[in-house]
């Protein structure tokens, strides 16, 4: 396995979807190339990342405008 | 020792409201829909992107709810029923504009040589997933690099990596096949990564 595949099994390595063989390559080419290494953490980071950057942490939109909330009180009445 | 999880109880004051709106209790109504729009309009604001059509989508949700609230079994918590129908009614919007032509991608993935090395060797970040959210510039940063994102992976990021879907709800949602879900999620993750490379190299070494 090269870095190239590595890549394209990462999610699948992370999610434990790997068949024992390919997992074996993954993990013995992990073991000698530390680019794959800082690869898999920083794909790992990244989904965190994301998952925390759009988390609602209290920011909700104060803006809701309120013709939009008449709107939507109306339109139960119809 | 059982497995099994105890049953979710449905809080009191769900149930109250849910006695409530069905039995047309307009103040009850008003005030529901007051305490949850804001989360109801930033979940399809983030889906849409569009003031307009996150609007129209926000009222579906809400009578899309009120509609079904008779048959709402009670299953999960009031906020995540709400929460859910706003995200169909998301994707229902999403389905019936765009798409675009898929344009090429390979200039946002990982680069590689003839012999399978990257191209460029990647640096460790060496400042933790967790410390870099709590600056709020890089929180901003990350959304960006998300809206970036080409629509049909950014789609299946958030359906998956934000709103937290299974692969097969998010498959379902999106009409394409789990094997299809999660060629693209895995793609659209490595993108953000290469979005976000350069930010998070640029932070190494940042006083802490």
């Amino acid at each position: 396995m090269n870095c190239r595949e590595l890549t394209e099994f990462l999610m699948a390595y992370l999610d434990g979807e790997l068949s024992d063989d390919t997992r074996g390559s993954f993990e013995f080419h992990l073991h000698g190339c530390q680019s794959c290494v800082n690869y898999l953490e920083s794909y790992r980071a990244t989904v965190a990342l994301g998952r925390a950057a759009c988390a609602e942490d209290g920011s909700l939109p104060d803006d809701v405008p309120e013709a939009l909330v008449q709107a939507i009180l109306a339109a139960r009445g119809k | 020792m059982s497995e099994l999880r105890a049953p979710f109880a449905l809080p009191a004051e769900d149930a109250a409201l849910i006695a409530e709106l069905r039995a047309g209790d307009g103040a009850a109504y008003e005030r529901w829909v007051r305490a949850s729009a804001p989360r109801v309009l930033s979940v399809v604001r983030r889906l849409l992107r569009n003031e307009q059509d996150a609007q129209e989508v926000a009222q579906d949700t809400f009578l899309s709810a009120f509609r079904a609230i008779a048959s709402f079994d009670g299953s999960a918590r009031l906020s995540t029923w709400l929460h859910r129908i706003a995200v169909n009614a998301a994707l229902m919007r999403l389905r019936t504009k765009r798409r675009h032509p898929e344009d090429p991608i390979e200039e946002l993935l990982p680069r590689f040589q003839a012999d399978g090395h990257h191209e460029h060797a990647p640096s460790a970040w060496a400042v933790p997933g967790e410390r870099a959210v709590a600056s709020a510039e890089v929180r901003k940063a990350v959304r960006g690099a998300i809206d970036e994102l080409p629509d049909i992976y950014r789609d299946v990021l958030l359906l998956r990596d934000i709103e937290e879907l299974t692969t097969e709800e998010a498959a379902t949602a999106l009409g394409i096949t789990v094997a299809a879900l999660k060629t693209r999620l895995h793609r659209a993750r490595l993108m953000l990564r290469e979005r976000l490379d350069d930010l998070m190299q640029e932070l190494e070494g940042a006083p802490q």
